[in-house]
């Protein structure tokens, strides 16, 4: 990417997600949604205002609305079915093993109040384990946009998509930087910042918070690479070899457990690749909680500073031959960050 | 050790006019051989549910109820969706009985790179497998599903048979299909349920009682027919009863309550739970095909 971004506003990707099943209604008139009840939280409720007969409500009954949605996509429907993540991702898991993925069916889903930026619900709707679960299901594809335009974007890409899709968008307004102009493909992660001394690599609202540390860390003339994985599975290897080789080290970003999610997905890949140092922010198996979605996102480590910090451990693990070099070491918090003779942090 | 022998299926030639009832028997009783043949050369695999279910298959696809072509998978059809997955010998012996597939692929039961999957596979692309089955609860949502396609989208007016277990009836999102399935009135959707009243480890109603089954099913908004599954009469008014529904729009999906023995037509399985997962042995499979009107010597050897 030549052009920077700008911060645009701030909008939820639930909002892209409403308004790109909209478009999908009046592109295709075999789209049809299911509500599970919260219809106007995940905003399939624009959908149902638009086109009230082609929208079915199921109920609080997640199991039954993702094999109806099997049953629907047998008879050449495109059903999509939204909920919140932790009850169509996870608790109707064996119906999406089963009736969607073994089948290979068109069905969609879109999982909203995903990561801990849900905010005052706390922690039994705040999922955090659900990328984990979907990328191991075959013929799965799984999206997770970085904000409200990519959200709306990616909606339309799943839904003219043949075969089982999910979408994973949050609850609270994110910032709003990409532009219709900005490439999005399926399956294709995008150097979202140019850069060779490190790569940030995100997804979700981390992508933004990656751009921010990006900045912070060109100020002390670090060249930081940020890649935008909107797609989790399939998987872009290239981009993220091609980032191992080039860069030399990593960080991963997401709003999910460190454990399997994103940041496994690199590991396994540079693992197998190019090895070099990753650092893994996220997450730290442990449970959400209450609170408002800044104060939150400090509590449980998943801003810039975070990323900032990682960075900066994992360019010295570079620098200083990684393998066997301090194998267990936790990335500092940034306030504790050493100043260096610059002024700044250092590791 | 008992002797191995040979395998021989009998042609069949398929056609699914209305039939008068002591005209399944001899169908029925070809099923059930096959079911046997198939189970005893895959060496795994479900005998009691298929055999107790065969006489129901018998009826639904030899009776012209479910109105479809064998060699035609892509004009509007009636469907038919196996929510007891494991029950799929006696999909798989129907099926090729009707013409679907070779008789002789039912040597390939349970064997690797076969379409007769453990449970029913769609990938393997077996002609009138509809959609994958297996995991207990899910068949019935995805024929409520297929039902819902036609009634309030598509009306082309074709109908949907599922056929559950009683011990399936455990599964709480069975419930939730059954609650949408009058939800959206679809009185194109016929629920079967095969009550043997055994699962594997044992009677239903000891390892966890799902009675009375009439009045749930009646609570939840079904038109409930209760039939003995081993009688054709009985079968054929259930399953006329539910066309008649479909047809006069009534806007109530219909439950059959099928009371089956598990096991039937082969003395030493009928009405044993014992027999929910296990194959015959070749003598016990010589002895059921024997009961079944095949008489296999006991001097043939492999």
């Amino acid at each position: 990417m030549s052009e920077p971004f700008t911060l645009r506003g701030s909008k939820p990707t639930r909002q892209g997600f409403g308004e790109g099943l909209v478009v999908l209604g009046e592109r295709y008139d075999n789209v049809v949604v299911l509500g599970g009840d919260i219809t106007g939280s995940v905003m399939t409720s624009l959908f149902k205002e638009r086109f009230p007969d082609r929208f079915f409500s199921i109920g609080v009954a997640e199991q039954n609305a993702t094999t109806i949605a099997a049953g629907l996509a047998l008879s050449g429907k495109i059903p999509f079915f939204a909920s919140y993540g932790a009850f169509c991702a996870l608790r109707n898991a064996d119906q999406l093993r089963i009736s969607v993925c073994y089948n290979e069916v068109n069905v969609k889903i879109g999982g909203g109040h995903a990561g801990i930026s849900v905010g005052p619900d706390g922690a039994t709707h705040q999922v955090l384990e659900e990328i984990a679960y979907l990328r191991t299901l075959p013929h799965m594809t799984l999206v997770v946009p970085c904000d409200y335009l990519e959200a709306k974007k990616a909606t339309i890409a799943i839904g003219e998509m043949v075969g089982p899709a999910y979408i994973r968008f949050g609850r609270a307004a994110v910032p709003f930087f990409t532009r219709d102009d900005t490439p999005f493909e399926l399956g294709k992660a995008q150097v979202f910042r140019d850069g060779s001394d490190v790569a940030l690599v995100a997804c979700g609202a981390m992508v933004w918070e990656s751009l921010v540390a990006a900045e912070k860390l060109a100020q002390r003339g670090i060249r930081a690479r940020v890649i935008n994985v909107s797609t989790i599975k399939p998987f872009d290897v290239q981009t993220i070899v091609d980032a191992a080789r080039q860069c030399g080290a990593i960080v991963t970003a997401e709003e999910h457990q460190v454990h399997a999610g994103l940041g496994g997905a690199v590991a396994e890949v540079v693992a197998k690749n190019y090895p070099v140092p990753i650092e893994f922010v996220g997450v730290k198996d442990t449970f959400g909680g209450s609170g408002e979605p800044e104060e939150l996102m400090e509590k449980f480590g998943l801003t810039w500073k975070e990323i900032y910090a990682a960075a900066l451990v994992a360019m010295e693990r570079r620098d200083r031959g990684f393998i066997g070099y301090r194998a267990v070491k936790e990335v500092p918090r940034y306030e504790e960050l050493p100043i260096g003779s610059d002024g700044q942090p250092v590791a | 050790m008992s002797a191995e022998f040979p395998i021989v299926f009998d042609p069949t030639t398929f056609d699914n006019r209305r039939r008068q009832p002591h005209e399944f028997a001899e169908i029925a009783r070809m099923i059930r051989r096959d079911i046997i043949k198939s189970l005893v050369l895959a060496g795994s695999g479900h005998s009691g549910g298929p055999l107790g279910s065969t006489d129901i298959f018998a009826v639904l696809y030899f009776g012209g109820y479910m109105r479809y072509n064998p060699h035609d998978w892509w004009t509007p059809r009636d469907r038919f969706v196996l929510s007891a997955g494991h029950m799929c010998p006696v999909l798989y012996a129907t099926l090729a009985n009707t013409g679907a597939f070779p008789k002789e692929e039912l040597r390939t039961l349970r064997k690797y790179n076969s379409r007769l999957q453990g449970h029913p596979g769609r990938d393997m692309g077996l002609p009138g497998i509809e959609t994958s089955t297996g995991s207990l609860g899910q068949g019935i949502s995805i024929a409520v599903g297929m039902a819902m396609a036609d009634k309030l989208l598509d009306k082309n007016g074709y109908r949907v048979f599922t056929l559950t277990g009683d011990g399936e009836l455990q599964e709480g999102s069975v419930w939730e299909a059954a609650m949408a399935a009058s939800n959206f009135k679809l009185d194109n959707f016929c629920w079967i349920i095969d009550n043997n009243d055994c699962q594997i480890d044992g009677r239903v109603h000891d390892v966890m009682n799902i009675y009375p089954l009439q009045d749930k099913c009646r609570a939840f908004g079904f038109d409930v027919v209760t039939a003995n599954g081993h009688d054709y009469a009985e079968l054929c008014a259930a399953f006329d009863r539910f066309i008649a529904n479909s047809e006069q729009r009534c806007g109530k999906p219909t439950a059959i309550i099928a009371k089956t023995l598990m096991g039937k037509g082969v003395s030493f399985m009928e009405d044993r739970y014992e027999w929910h997962g296990k194959p015959p042995t070749w003598e016990q499979a010589r002895i059921a095909l024997g009961e079944l009107g095949e008489d296999i010597p006991e001097s043939v050897e492999a």
